[in-house]
C-alpha cells in the first residue's frame, strides 16, 4: 500500500514521486489533490496530483522540501511506503472549450499546472503556459509541458533562461488584454495575487488553485477557509480552485503564515534529534 | 476453583459511590485520564444498591438494551468477568460507553433506586466491568474463530454507529468491511473525544475485538472520493451502511472569524486528539494555545476544547449564550471543567473578533443575553440585550457551536435524498437508495454516541432482514 515506485529529482529540493495508488489513479481528475502523511509522526499535507499511469496503477506528486514534513517525504526512497495517501480530494479544475487559455505557474506550481494545462489542451483550447523559476536549473517538467500545451515560455528571476523577471512581469511585457479569454494560476501566494491584479481589467476569467493549511482535507477542520468575494469557502471541498479575482490573498497569506515559527521549532527539534542519534 | 459468590443484599439507601478522579492540579499538562474508575470494593457496594427490579426500566431506557440488571447482579456477586460477558451480549464497547455515554439521560434516569435516592451509578459500573476484563483480554480474544462467510456488507465511517452495526453483522456471519476516511479508527471517538476522557488504548482494544471477530477495517478511504457507493456495489457488497457522522462544523459567522488563532472545535480537537499536537514538537502538527482561550458553546466539544486549553496552561473561559442548566454537555464533564478552573461566562454570545497587525486574534466583543420563550430545542431561547456589548481580551478562540453532517458522500451520490444535509431514512434506517442504510449523526445532525449506536443496531437488523429474505 502507498508504495513509492519511483523517485526522480527535478531540481534542487524538488522531487517527483510515483506512488502506487490504484483507486486514486482510476478516479482522479486534473486539479485534485491527495493528503499525504509520510511518517506516522508527520503532519498531513495536501499535494496536487500531477500525472497517472494506468498500467502501473500509479500517480505522481511533486514535493519541494522546505518544511519538516516535506523533508521527511523527500527523504523516502523507492520501495518505501508513505504512511498515508488519501484521495483524490477537492473538485476537478474547471476547463473550457475553444478558448485562448493562459496557464501560469511559479516554482513547484509548474508541476501542479501540468495536468490542468493538459486538460485544457485536451478539451480543444489553445494553451499558453507561462512558467517561472528562480534560475535555469530550477526549471521543471519542461518537456512534459511542451507535450501538453501549444506554447511554453519561461521566466527566470536571474535571467539565466528565457525572460528575465517573474511570470506576471512576462505576461505584462508580452501580452495585452484580449490575448487570452481564460486563465489558470498556481504558485506562491504573492505571484497568484499579482496575476489576479494584473488581469483584473482584462476581461479574463482567471482561476487560482489555492494551497492553504489543511488537516483532514475532507471538510472537517475548515482550517483551510478562504474568503472569496463575500463568502467563506473551504478550499478542501469547495476548491482548491476559485475565481482569482475574488480571492482575499492577503488573508490567505496571513493564515498560511500562522504556524511558521512553530514549523521552524519542529525543524530545529528534528535537527537536534538527528545530532543525538 | 470457582470463585465464591458474594451474597446479594440490596441496599439502595447506601450513598452512591463517588467516582475517584485524578486530583485537579495533577491534570495540568497531561492527557492522562481524569476519571479513575471504581475500586473493586466500591463497585460491589454500588452494585448492591441495585434493587434488581422485576421489570428493569433501565434496560428499556438503554438504547442498546444492555441487560443492566443481570450485569449488576454479577458485579454484586463479585463476578466482574461474568458482568462483562453479560454486557458483551449486546455491546462489545463497555470501556467506551462506560466513559462517554450520557447515562444520566438514559439508564440512570430510569433507575428505580433513583426515584427515592440517588440512581445506581450504572455508567461507572459498566466501566468497571470493562476495565476489569481488560486485565484478562488475552483470554477473551477468540483464537482461530471461524472467518465469516456470509454476504459482504460495507460500513462507511468507523464511528459508533458503524462499530455496533459491525458487531451485530459479523455475529450473523456477514463479511463486514468498515471504510474510514482518516488514518485512525473510531470516528468521533478518535478525533473528537480527548484522551483524558477516553484513553486511546481502551478504544483500540475494543475495536480490536471486532477485528478478532473478522471485521475488516480500511483506513484512508473516503467513500464518495476514493470510490463511490456504486463502485462498492460493483465490488460485491450487498448492502451499505452510511455512518459518516456530523463532521462539518458551523462557523460563528461574525467579523474576524478568519483571524489566526480562531479555531473550530473540530480543528482544535483534531489537531490535538487525532494528530497528537500535545506531543509537539515530537510530532509535527502544531496547535497554538495562547494565554487566554475563549471557547464558545455549551456542549461536549466545548468542554473538551476548554479542558485541553487548560492542559496547555491557558486561562480558559467558556462563553455560552444560555445558562448552566441549558448546557448539553455531560454533567461529569462540566464538573470536571469547573474543577480544572475553566471559567464560565453564561448568557453571553460573541458578535465580533478583533486582531493585531499580524491578523492574529486579540479581542472578542460579546453581547449579553437573557432567556426568553422556549425554542425548537425545548430550551429557553437566548435573546440579546441591546446595548450590553462588552469586550474580552483573548489570543485563542474555539467555536464549539455544533456540526452539520459530513457532505462528501452525499455530494458524490446525488440520488441520495437529504434534508439540510442530513440523509433521509425510513423507520428501518433505509435511505432513498435500495440497500443503502444510514444512521447516527449523518441522519440526526449533532447527537450522541449512544443514539448513533442505536441507529447502527437498527440498520444492522434491517440489513439482515433484507439480505436473508
Amino acid at each position: 500500500m502507498n508504495q513509492i515506485l519511483a523517485k526522480r529529482p527535478l531540481a534542487p529540493e524538488v522531487t517527483l514521486f510515483e506512488i502506487e495508488a490504484p483507486r486514486i489513479q482510476r478516479r482522479w481528475q486534473p486539479g485534485q489533490f491527495v493528503m499525504v502523511r509520510p511518517l506516522p509522526t508527520s503532519e498531513r499535507i495536501p499535494l496536487t496530483l500531477v500525472t497517472s499511469d494506468a498500467v502501473r496503477q500509479s500517480v505522481t506528486i511533486v514535493v519541494q522540501a522546505i518544511g519538516k514534513t516535506t523533508k521527511e517525504l523527500a527523504a523516502l526512497e523507492a520501495g518505501d511506503a508513505v504512511a498515508d495517501f488519501v484521495g483524490p480530494l477537492g473538485e476537478a479544475a474547471s476547463t473550457t472549450k475553444g478558448e485562448r487559455v493562459v496557464c501560469m505557474a511559479g516554482g513547484v506550481g509548474v508541476a501542479e499546472l501540468l495536468p490542468v494545462a493538459k486538460a485544457f489542451h485536451d478539451a480543444s483550447n489553445h494553451v499558453t503556459c507561462l512558467c517561472g523559476a528562480r534560475s535555469d536549473n530550477y526549471r521543471i517538467l519542461d518537456a512534459e509541458l511542451r507535450e501538453a500545451a501549444d506554447v511554453v515560455e519561461w521566466a527566470t528571476d536571474d535571467g539565466s533562461f528565457g525572460f528575465h523577471g517573474n511570470v506576471v512581469q512576462m505576461l505584462l511585457a508580452r501580452n495585452k488584454p484580449g490575448d487570452f479569454t481564460v486563465g489558470h494560476v498556481i504558485g506562491p501566494i504573492p505571484m497568484m495575487k499579482a496575476a489576479a491584479e494584473a488581469t483584473r481589467s482584462w476581461g479574463l476569467k482567471l482561476y487560482a488553485s489555492l494551497n492553504p493549511v489543511m488537516i483532514d482535507g475532507t471538510g472537517m477542520c475548515v482550517g483551510c477557509r478562504v474568503t472569496v468575494g463575500s463568502e467563506v469557502k473551504f478550499a478542501c471541498v469547495d476548491g482548491p480552485e476559485f475565481d482569482a479575482h475574488l480571492v482575499d490573498f492577503d488573508e490567505l497569506a496571513r493564515r498560511n503564515r500562522a504556524y511558521r515559527d512553530m514549523e521552524q521549532e519542529a525543524l530545529q527539534h528534528q535537527c537536534r534529534l538527528q545530532k543525538v542519534e | 476453583m470457582a470463585p465464591e459468590k458474594l451474597p446479594y443484599k440490596p441496599n439502595p439507601r447506601a450513598p452512591r459511590a463517588v467516582l475517584p478522579v485524578l486530583e485537579p492540579r495533577r491534570r495540568a499538562s497531561t492527557p492522562e485520564e481524569v476519571a479513575l474508575g471504581f475500586t473493586p470494593e466500591q463497585a460491589i457496594a454500588e452494585a448492591q444498591r441495585c434493587l434488581q427490579c422485576a421489570k428493569p426500566e433501565c434496560v428499556n431506557a438503554c438504547p442498546l438494551h444492555i441487560d443492566i440488571k443481570r450485569f449488576i447482579r454479577r458485579l454484586a456477586e463479585g463476578d466482574a468477568v461474568g458482568a462483562h460477558e453479560v454486557i458483551g451480549e449486546q455491546s462489545p464497547f463497555p470501556g467506551v460507553c462506560g466513559r462517554v455515554c450520557q447515562h444520566e439521560l438514559f439508564c440512570e434516569d430510569a433507575c428505580v433506586t433513583g426515584k427515592k435516592w440517588d440512581p445506581v451509578a450504572i455508567g461507572s459500573l459498566e466501566r468497571f466491568a470493562a476495565d476489569h476484563a481488560r486485565l484478562r483480554a488475552h483470554e477473551l480474544s477468540p483464537n482461530g474463530s471461524k472467518k465469516p462467510q456470509g454476504p459482504k456488507v460495507a460500513l462507511v465511517g468507523s464511528g459508533p454507529a458503524s462499530l455496533i452495526a459491525a458487531y451485530d453483522l459479523v455475529r450473523l456471519h456477514y463479511r463486514v468491511t468498515i471504510f474510514e476516511a482518516l488514518h485512525k479508527l473510531g470516528g468521533v471517538l478518535a478525533y473528537g473525544i480527548p484522551n483524558f476522557r477516553l484513553p486511546r488504548e481502551i478504544l483500540a482494544e475494543e475495536i480490536a475485538r471486532l477485528q478478532n471477530l473478522g471485521v475488516e477495517f480500511v483506513p484512508d478511504f473516503i467513500v464518495g472520493k476514493t470510490a463511490t457507493i456504486e463502485d462498492l456495489f460493483d465490488e460485491g457488497y450487498q448492502a451499505i451502511f452510511v455512518g459518516t457522522g456530523a463532521g462539518l462544523p458551523y462557523l460563528m459567522g461574525i467579523p474576524g472569524e478568519n483571524l489566526t488563532g480562531v479555531y473550530t472545535a473540530n480543528e482544535f480537537l483534531t489537531r490535538i486528539n487525532l494528530m497528537e499536537a500535545y506531543k509537539f514538537p515530537d510530532v509535527s502538527t502544531p496547535v497554538r494555545v495562547g494565554k487566554r482561550t475563549i471557547v464558545v458553546g455549551g456542549g461536549n466539544s466545548a468542554m473538551d476544547a476548554a479542558r485541553w486549553a487548560r492542559r496547555f496552561g491557558s486561562e480558559t473561559i467558556v462563553l455560552f449564550r444560555r445558562g448552566r442548566a441549558e448546557m448539553r454537555a455531560r454533567l461529569e464533564e462540566i464538573e470536571h471543567a469547573e474543577e480544572e478552573e475553566v471559567q464560565f461566562h453564561f448568557l453571553a454570545a460573541p458578535v465580533a473578533l478583533y486582531g493585531d497587525e499580524n491578523g492574529h486574534v486579540r479581542e472578542m466583543e460579546c453581547i449579553r443575553m437573557e432567556l426568553g420563550e422556549p425554542d425548537s430545542s425545548g430550551r429557553p431561547s437566548p435573546v440579546p440585550i441591546e446595548g450590553s456589548n462588552f469586550r474580552i481580551m483573548c489570543d485563542t478562540v474555539v467555536a464549539a457551536i455544533g456540526q452539520a453532517p459530513n457532505p462528501t458522500l452525499q455530494k458524490a451520490t446525488p440520488q441520495l435524498i437529504t434534508k439540510r444535509g442530513k440523509i433521509v431514512v425510513n423507520e428501518s434506517g433505509e435511505t432513498s437508495l435500495p440497500r443503502v442504510y444510514a444512521g447516527g449523526d449523518v441522519v440526526r445532525g449533532g447527537s450522541t454516541v449512544i443514539l448513533a449506536m442505536k441507529d447502527g443496531r437498527a440498520a444492522a437488523e434491517a440489513i439482515h432482514e433484507a439480505l436473508s429474505s
